[in-house]
């Protein structure tokens, strides 16, 4: 983490999406616990990833940062600026530097809509004309992302994929953004173009000096792209660490876990074991009390049920290591593998 | 009185067959860009019903546009009783001396029985009546329904709600019924009852009485085409750029909704050029000596018997007008929307 005032500061962020029910008056039965006070920073510059499985608020998470959603409780703030309950015009000198790419390349961009004028919109809606044209700067936004910028006047049915992801990207960049929430920008790519897109996306990071929040389901992805990265689980923060920490000492159970999913990770030199997690996701609904992940965690006790363990750098962690375990994995830890091993994994 | 409900939800993607088949953009044929519109538009030249219906549909419009115009240039008008300055026009029981039903070279389509008037102006004029009526009907439809469509689908919470048990109580009314009962009592709000009844008020009645029994199925569609709409990533893309609501309804939203709105109309006009014709046919909308459709059917019944001819024209037209149009509507249908061809 930077010594200096981070760019994006989230404190006990919160979203309970209600549940209605009820018949003939509908009413709220109970919530969705889709994110449930996470804590972290980002840095000027920096790219924090943000994995973990399906369902367990990473697009929440990102939908809150960028205020397309109202956060329940908690705090955002952006260079200081408190912009939690933040409207729309109080957002509006914030909206050029804090933009977003989406999953699906196919409904992220209008149909209706030629090429230039998605990737223009952001300008014309922010009232900005840069030098030389807005044209210009589109031919030159698509030339960034490797695309033909002869191609501005096309449909977005008429490029592929990849190529629509690429577009999505220069519509982020187009107002010169300090912060990108990008949610799971490859994950709906065929696996031979997603690294062509996660290099564009390095690319863009670094020369750009742009900060992103990358979010992914698994560690792999993450691994090439971030400086830091927080696994997630049902809501939660379960551990946070810069990328060498946490791909080199997994403190949770849980990171061990989707790290031995990954197939040239091999933690603390053991040969890999795949660790093949026992049983579903828990509902978010009706969350288990304590350690969210204690239904599915092979060292869960009385005291993971009774008491929630609180993120914090817990011992033999390297300082902004935060873990929230009672039970810390160590080195020398026998993982669960023993208890479920995946016979394939280890054939 | 209530249009067609309309099929289920239109897609919005835009299908490019030759796009599917080489799935490679990046070797560009040129620089000129396959908009949606310009695709659907191939598509429908190439549809032979449809652009003969389009042709005729055409025809039809041109007719009603220009009918005083050619009215002018054959010398007669609608309301004139030409067999009262010639009475040799007619025969003694009122019927048109000449054969079929005096068709001549100077009355082009023949005479009225009865009245003497000239058959062709009273047809030009009544489709230039009944075209006009059920034109500011679908569009006062068109608007009002789009408007609250769009609406309760953006807003969405209570509005939603209320807006589609609205909805639901409109769909299920008699609109029929209300209309022949109704009519009269409404004519009698504005007018005394020994007064006639002004052309333009029942012009009026009837097309907003049709738009206020129409907009409910249009704006159902199209409040649920929005509901999926603006869940979509691009709306949302729109918004973090800071866009506002009426510029994410009327740049992102409605351009999506063109092709149901297009659809839903086409179908509609049809739909509202029969209705007003049976309102007239009733009693209850058009009356003599103002030309209608409806009228001159009306007036064509009560002499079929004797004289088929003057029944022919208006009814002939009439079925020809609204199947040209409806299959013009299933070939503007497919060609904006191919996934729905059978
Ligand atoms: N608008 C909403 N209303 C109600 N519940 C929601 C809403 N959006 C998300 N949820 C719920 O919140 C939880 C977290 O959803 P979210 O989309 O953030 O997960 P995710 O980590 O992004 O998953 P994925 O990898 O599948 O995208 C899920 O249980 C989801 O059902
Ligand atoms: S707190 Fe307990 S249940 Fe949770 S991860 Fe640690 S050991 Fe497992
Ligand atoms: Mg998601």
């Amino acid at each position: 983490m930077s010594n200096a005032k981070p760019l994006l500061n989230v404190s006990g962020l919160t979203k309970h999406f209600p549940v209605k029910g009820g018949f003939p008056i509908r009413r709220t039965v109970g919530a969705v616990q889709a994110v449930d006070g996470l804590d972290f920073q980002v840095g000027e510059g920096e790219s924090l990833g943000l994995v973990g499985e399906s369902g367990c608020g990473k697009s929440t998470t990102g939908r809150l940062i960028t205020r397309l959603l109202e956060p329940t409780g908690g705090k955002i703030e952006y260079r200081g600026q408190d912009i939690t309950h933040a409207g729309r015009a109080q957002l509006a000198p914030i909206r050029s530097e804090i933009q977003m790419i989406f999953q699906d390349p196919y409904a992220s961009l209008n149909p209706r809509q030629t090429v230039g004028k998605i990737v223009s919109g952001p300008m014309e809606i922010n009232d900005i004309n840069p030098a030389g044209g807005r044209e210009a700067r589109v031919r030159e936004l698509l030339e960034i992302v490797g695309l033909n910028p002869e191609h501005f006047n096309r449909f977005p049915h008429e490029f592929s994929g990849g190529q629509r992801q690429r577009i999505g990207v220069a519509r982020a960049l187009a107002l010169n953004p300090k912060l990108i929430v990008a949610d799971e920008p490859v994950s709906a790519l065929d696996v031979s173009i997603q690294a062509q897109v996660v290099n564009l996306l390095q690319k863009v990071q670094q020369e750009l000096g742009i900060a992103f929040v990358f979010i992914a389901h698994d560690l792999a992805i993450v691994r090439h792209f971030s400086q830091r990265v927080a696994v997630m689980y049902l809501g939660k923060i379960m551990e946070i660490a810069d990328r060498d920490d946490l791909y080199n000492n997994p403190r949770h159970p849980y990171t061990r876990a989707l790290l031995s999913a990954v197939p040239e990770v091999t933690v603390d030199d053991i040969p890999r074991e795949r660790i093949r997690l026992q049983g579903d996701v828990p509902s978010p609904i009706n969350p288990p009390s304590g350690c969210r992940f204690r239904t599915r965690c092979w060292k869960a006790t009385d005291k993971c049920a009774s008491e929630a363990p609180p993120l914090v750098e817990v011992e033999g962690n390297k300082p902004g290591h935060l873990t929230a375990c009672h039970y810390p994995e160590t080195a020398d830890s026998v993982p669960a593998p023993r208890l479920s091993k995946d016979p394939q994994a280890a054939a | 009185m209530t249009p067609p409900t309309p099929s289920a939800a239109t897609p919005l993607e835009v299908i490019d067959e030759s796009v599917e088949k080489s799935p490679s953009p990046s070797t560009p044929k040129g620089n000129e860009s396959r908009s949606p519109g310009r695709l659907a538009w191939k598509r429908f030249r190439r549809d032979r019903t449809g652009v003969i219906s389009a042709y005729i549909v055409i025809f039809f419009f041109v007719i009603a546009i220009a009918a005083p115009l050619i009215a002018k240039l054959y010398g007669k008008d609608p309301y004139t009783t030409y067999a009262s300055q010639r009475p040799e026009l007619l025969n003694a029981f009122s019927y048109p001396a000449g054969p079929n039903g005096g068709m001549s070279s100077e009355f082009w389509f023949g005479i009225e029985p009865q009245l003497g008037r000239d058959v062709f102006t009273f047809l030009l004029y009544a489709i230039r009546t009944s075209l006009g009526i059920a034109v500011a009907a679908t569009i006062l439809t068109t608007v009002v329904g789009v408007v609250i469509g769009v609406t309760a689908g953006y807003l969405g919470g209570r509005t939603d709600y209320l807006v589609g048990r609205i909805i639901d109580i409109v769909l299920s009314f008699p609109s029929t019924l209300f209309f022949i009962a109704f009519m009269p009592v409404i004519y009698g709000i504005f007018v005394a009852a020994d007064d006639d009844v002004p052309t333009w008020l029942r012009a009026t009645a009837m097309i907003i009485l049709m738009a206020a029994f129409g907009w409910a199925s249009i704006a159902r569609l199209l409040r649920g085409q929005v509901l999926g709409l603006r869940e979509r990533e691009f709306v949302e893309a729109a918004k973090v750029t800071g866009a506002s609501p009426m510029r994410i309804v009327f740049k992102e939203l409605l351009p999506n909704l063109a092709t149901p709105i297009i659809i839903q109309s086409t179908l509609m006009l049809p739909a509202f050029v029969t209705a007003e014709a049976g309102l007239a046919f009733l009693g209850v909308g058009m009356i003599d000596p103002t030309p209608d459709w409806g009228v001159m059917i009306q007036r064509g019944a009560q002499f079929y018997t004797e004289d088929l001819t003057f029944m022919l024209f208006p009814g002939l037209s009439m079925v020809i007008f609204v199947l040209a149009f409806n299959l013009l509507g299933d070939s503007v249908r497919d060609a904006l929307d191919p996934k729905s061809k059978r």
